[in-house]
């Protein structure tokens, strides 16, 4: 796309992003936080370097919070994982900040997300300025029958703090840190990886590979692999300082701001009254003065001023960043898998990177585990990648419409959005183009899983087939999604027939026996039922789904629509999970 | 629909007055903005596009 082009230098990543890691000030070594004490792991002596022999069903590289979360799924599908990373604690500084309400879902799945609600700053709104006047709210749809808030706040190491207690209550994980990957081979049916730790050399040897080791990936070179796509050139710098600065957690924008003229500031507040302060910097300004303390210092005080705060305020961490918009032409290698930014790495603006990371994880993780414990043909693995690099792709496109809006690439664009924000400041209809674009969960309907695409279309609301499975409260005061566990769920509406709706679920469990089915029961309807059953005397879960009696769902099981049908076709549903467990290919 | 020659020439000379009040540094800002407001009301984005299009054709070099 000619548009897409133009502006931004096309690369051929290899694995500089020319982004510094992160610093902290004189005096200060890269890991003494003012808040957090970061862990050291010790190195275990492995069981390999004690001679045994053993083969990993699978083997993920890289503890960052993808890296993680994809081993916790994997044990909540009872398979067993062994977890790398060259590092002996948690990553430094608090780099993403923000996660989007479907990875609160996700987390939840994973048995991990009580920690992250009783810490996290949860918030909806985002407030936009121009030259001092405010030209845009944001306000994310919520409702209360909905369980978790559109966005929570929280620094990236407490995120991996909570993933890894999880993971060490977790028999099926074993975590083994400062055990760098530096070499790897293809065997049959598995890989072999040269791994290096303290206590000596050894070889590993596992089923299935995930890499999970981030932007500067090095399973991505030793396969030879690249990223490719395009880097902008608008530079940000971002700074961590604590200070007691009384707002609520929103979004905030400055366009034109006093204290960065020509340039764009964002502010975030975090956890631990720490917030994240994101300044852009001018075309001419040098990268390597402008990530000096002092200036830091210069220019994060004048930010400060410009948003009222009085008091004292210390600074935490800084780094600098460009935007990238590259991803693998493909997130599959023979045995191994790619997620999160080993895969994509995408601009910072709209909470992407993370967020789509847990999602890779999530998407691989159920397949995985499936085709491991026999339920699945090896062939679902073959939906990984395009599934979730056309949600790559998706993002980018959003990504890049709200980078060129936050780093205008040329004159041209830089004289729109000024003409766009100085006349937002009158004018409601053009207030829209500062929207950031937050990340939405990706909908699967044209992926490889897609089926009974007509049936589908006969549904005049409700969530579309492929798309990520809403959540409703129901009359205990639970949530739908409560119910759905780790496999595929079939939702029924008003199924008045219990011999049949056993006779389906009998057939469906022969293919996954943990299935879960959830009857919703409107009215005073009062017939034993085969499931467990949620009443909705309101109707709310009904009106949600555009539910009639006998409509069913069937939820995959990262709680997306596998498909959906108005009137009940067990033959029809029974395909769709074949199709889901790679045992036929979608009509 | 089209507005009739002195209407038209109402709009010529408001725009020179405009453009003068906007300045050498803000007329670009002006226009844009211009652009923005009656692309709005128009509310047909063919016309738009067209319009575009035409704008751009024989600028001087």
């Amino acid at each position: 796309m000619p548009l897409e082009t133009a502006y931004a230098r096309t690369i051929d990543f290899k694995w500089q992003i020319g982004d510094k890691s992160g610093m902290r000030p004189a005096g200060k070594g890269p890991l003494e936080s003012l808040y957090f004490t970061y862990p050291r792991f010790a190195a275990k002596p492995a069981p390999e370097q004690q001679g045994r022999n053993l083969r990993h069903q699978v083997a993920i590289v890289g503890a960052g919070p993808v890296g993680m979360l994809a081993a916790l799924m994997l044990a909540r599908q009872g398979v067993a994982s062994v977890l790398l990373d060259r590092k002996q604690t948690f990553n430094d500084g608090s780099r993403a900040v923000c996660l989007a309400r479907q990875s609160l879902q996700i987390l939840q799945q994973a048995g991990a997300v009580a920690p992250f609600l009783a810490k996290a700053l949860g918030w909806r709104r985002g407030r936009s300025f121009y030259r001092g006047h405010e030209i845009y709210r944001l306000e994310m749809p919520h409702a209360d029958s909905v369980k978790y808030l559109p966005m929570y706040n929280l620094q990236q190491q407490y995120i991996e703090q909570f993933l890894n207690e999880a993971i060490e209550r977790e028999a099926l994980i074993e975590t083994r840190w400062q055990s760098e990957v530096i070499g790897l081979t293809n065997v049959p049916a598995g890989v072999a990886l040269q791994v290096d730790a303290p206590d000596g050399p050894y070889r590993l040897h596992a089923d299935w590979l995930i890499a999970a080791d981030g932007a500067r990936s090095s399973l991505r070179n030793l396969l030879g692999l690249r990223l490719r796509g395009e880097n902008y050139e608008g530079r940000y710098v971002i700074a961590d300082v604590r200070m007691r600065h009384d707002y609520p957690t929103e979004r905030r924008a400055f366009f034109e701001p006093r204290a960065n003229p020509g340039g764009t500031v964002l502010v975030h507040k975090q956890p631990e009254d720490i917030w994240r302060i994101d300044y852009q910097l001018r075309p001419e300004e040098d990268a390597d003065s402008a990530v000096q303390e002092a200036e830091i210092r210069r220019r994060v005080g004048e930010v400060l001023s410009e948003i009222g705060h009085v008091g004292p305020w210390e600074l935490e961490w800084w780094s600098i960043y460009t935007a990238n918009t590259l991803c693998l032409d493909d997130y599959r290698h023979g045995r191994a898998f790619f997620i999160g930014d080993a895969a994509h790495i995408v601009p910072i603006f709209g909470v992407r990177g993370l967020n789509s990371g847990l999602a890779d994880a999530q998407n691989l993780a159920w397949k995985l585990g499936y085709v491991l414990r026999g339920l699945a043909h090896e062939r679902l693995l073959d939906s990984y990648s395009p599934e979730r690099r056309a949600a790559t792709l998706d993002v980018f496109a959003n990504a890049s419409k709200s980078t060129r809006f936050m780093t205008p690439p040329s004159r041209g664009w830089a004289l729109m959005r000024e003409a766009a924000l100085s006349l937002a400041i009158s004018q409601e209809f053009v207030r829209p183009l500062a929207d950031p674009r937050q990340m939405r969960p990706y909908s699967y309907a044209a992926g490889p899983l897609a089926c009974f695409a007509d049936r589908d279309r006969a549904f005049e609301s409700g969530p579309m087939a492929g798309s990520a499975c809403p959540n409703a409260r129901i009359d205990d005061g639970r949530f739908l999604l409560d119910l759905a566990g780790n496999s595929f769920t079939l939702l029924l509406f008003d199924a008045d027939n219990a011999h049949a709706t056993q006779a389906l679920i009998d057939r469906l469990r022969a293919h996954d026996p943990a299935l879960e089915a959830i009857i919703v029961v409107g009215g005073e309807h009062q017939t034993r039922q085969a499931g467990a059953v949620v009443r909705d005397r309101s109707g709310e879960v009904g009106r949600v789904f555009g539910a009639n009696p006998g409509t069913v769902y069937l939820l995959r099981p990262d709680l997306h629509i596998a498909a959906r049908w108005r009137t009940f076709m067990d033959d029809e549903i029974e395909q769709a999970l074949r199709v889901c467990l790679g045992k036929e290919p979608a009509g | 629909m089209t507005m009739s020659f002195e209407q038209l020439e109402t709009v010529y000379e408001m725009m020179a007055q405009a453009i003068d009040k906007a300045g050498p540094a803000r007329e670009s800002l002006f226009l844009a903005k211009l652009v923005l407001l009656l692309s709005h009301h128009v509310g047909d984005d063919e016309v738009v596009h067209d319009a575009i299009a035409t704008a751009l054709r024989d600028l001087p070099d």
